[in-house]
């Protein structure tokens, strides 16, 4: 059981006060809070070996380098990764889908062939497959959810073909909560059509629960750095040694080569081919510095506590006459993500008003537009939880909803 | 903090020249994707060039849909030219209350809409 008392001093934010009041932090599925030992090591490689990696024979350059490569590691065990020179650094989720649909898709994809994606996607694995349609002449398929938001299973035989290229797939919806049978899904798939290769978008799963990339048996996996108690500005794309052996970079610059000549140029090995520049080094090994922390927590810890969480906000937000819950009422299938909207009043109204009580949740998209469409739905509000969410912060919601239902009564 | 002040509510809930127009010389709209709000304005223009009639219609938050409601009251009878010197901080001094910077967008898309549908009406030189 994850003592939350104990991870909460871990987090410098939630020890102090905004305007006299504390933070009640409820928009981790956006952007997670730092613990102390994230910070630390970032600040570390910048006050004390603030070098570039790979290239100086010096030593604060050679320990930047190791940091960085060490990070990598820990990041690749995290995943479940049999190695880690299948791990690529990239800006974040956005950047890891964008490498394969420049890198994979684009050389790989003619006009007849078939890409399917989920209506539950986040906009990073929905857009490129979009464009891929509108500039490409691939046949775009979505397979859609129950009205539960569910994905049903028994659909995927008419869905998967002969001509799928690739299936892009959220783990976790950010905004149903739904969590995706992946490895299901996959052994299906694979069987319907060995040479489709899946893509899974695991920006909400990899911080929230238990994953291996091997146990999936998918291709390729992305996802962030700063929804998982790691800094901004970096990410990961996992894929396949023997795919990334064989595609090329969609980045070009330096790090990423062997040797450039006037007329030709041979690029770098796996993974440092798709890392093209000084790379966000402070980054990586804050990333590394935030995986040490969950690994030591235990991700199974982690999804417990969740769940928890989870299931007792779903009673209490239940229970307050007006609200609707979009997705499933129970917790063992989603993960610790709600949206919801208030009769009478809009999202941002209710948003709003929470703010005075220091109580931060999301309105709006969620940049899922195309399920809130399908979903027949407006803006909604979202709460979403982490491993220092307690019964408290689920209690300050639920007054500050009682709040606004009083203000627009 | 006083963002829903009374009148603010009262105009969310009872907003005034809500609806459409059937003779409008002009009609705009505009969508606000983040909070998937949209505000539609509807103009009459008389010989004089002063707006005879105007509705809004349409769906958003509370500071939208007063902030609309509000600026419908304001221009009628105005002429088009008075229209376009109406500024942000005229939006804010109508309201009355101080928006953080990502309400300010909810305030002033009305405005925004309502210029857009003076300049179809009457280009910009």
């Amino acid at each position: 059981m994850i003592d939350t008392r104990k991870v909460r001093n871990d987090f410098p934010i939630l020890q102090k006060l905004i305007d006299g009041k504390p933070l009640v932090y409820l928009d981790s599925t956006a952007t997670s809070l730092k613990p102390q030992s994230v910070i630390d090591a970032m600040d570390e490689y910048y006050t004390e070996y603030s070098a570039n990696v790979f290239r100086g024979i010096y030593k604060i350059s050679e320990r930047a380098t190791e940091a960085y490569e060490s990070a990598r590691e820990r990041i690749g065990r995290f995943i479940g990764a049999h190695d880690s020179s299948e791990v690529i650094y990239t800006r974040g989720t956005d950047e890891s889908i964008s490498l394969v649909y420049y890198s994979w898709v684009l050389p790989h994809c003619k006009p007849q062939d078939e890409i399917v994606t989920t209506i539950m996607e986040h906009h990073a694995n929905f857009v490129p497959w979009q464009q891929a349609k509108l500039h490409h002449g691939v046949t775009l398929k979505i397979w859609y959810t129950t009205p539960e938001g569910q994905l049903d299973l028994n659909n995927l035989d008419k869905i998967i073909t002969r001509r799928t290229k690739l299936l892009a797939i959220t783990a976790v919806s950010n905004v149903l909560g739904t969590i995706n049978p992946i490895e299901e899904i996959v052994k299906r798939v694979k069987k319907l059509n060995p040479q489709c290769l899946v893509l899974v978008d695991a920006a909400q799963a990899a911080p929230h629960m238990p994953i291996s990339v091997q146990t999936w048996g998918v291709d390729f996996v992305a996802f962030s750095s700063h929804k998982m108690l790691g800094p901004t500005g970096i990410g990961v794309l996992w894929g396949k040694n023997e795919l990334l052996e064989t595609i090329e970079p969609f980045n070009f610059g330096g790090d990423m080569i062997k040797e450039v000549h006037e007329t030709a140029t041979i690029f770098n090995d796996v993974p440092h081919k798709f890392e093209a520049g000084t790379p966000h080094i402070a980054g990586a090994i804050g990333l590394g510095a935030a995986v040490d922390y969950l690994s030591k927590l235990g991700m199974d810890e982690v999804r417990e506590h969740e769940k928890e969480i989870t299931a007792y906000a779903l009673k209490t937000l239940s229970s307050i006459p007006g609200l609707t819950i979009v997705g499933s009422q129970n917790a063992e299938n989603r993960s610790g993500v709600i949206a919801f909207t208030v009769k009478g009043i809009h999202p941002h109204d209710v948003a709003q008003v929470l703010d005075e009580d220091n109580v931060c949740i999301r309105v709006g998209f969620h940049c899922a537009q195309p399920l809130h469409e399908y979903l027949k739905i407006g803006a909604t509000a979202r709460a979403s939880f982490y491993l220092y969410t307690t019964k408290e912060d689920i209690h300050a919601l639920a007054k500050g909803l009682e709040k606004a239902q009083k203000i627009f009564a | 903090m006083d963002l829903y002040r009374e009148v603010i509510l009262d105009h969310y809930k009872h907003p005034r020249n809500f609806g459409k127009l059937h003779d409008a010389s002009a009609t705009a709209q505009a969508y606000n994707a983040t909070c998937g709000d949209r505000i539609i304005m509807e103009v009459k223009v008389n010989t004089k060039g002063k707006i005879e009639d105007i509705r809004f219609s349409g769906v958003g938050c509370a500071i939208s849909q007063a902030s609309a409601s509000m600026l419908t009251e304001k221009v009628k009878h105005k002429s088009l030219d008075s229209v376009m010197k109406i500024s942000s901080r005229d939006i804010m001094k109508m309201l009355g209350t101080t928006l953080t910077p990502s309400r300010i967008k909810c305030a002033t898309l009305p405005l925004e809409v309502l210029q857009k549908a003076v300049i179809a009406i009457r280009p910009l030189k």
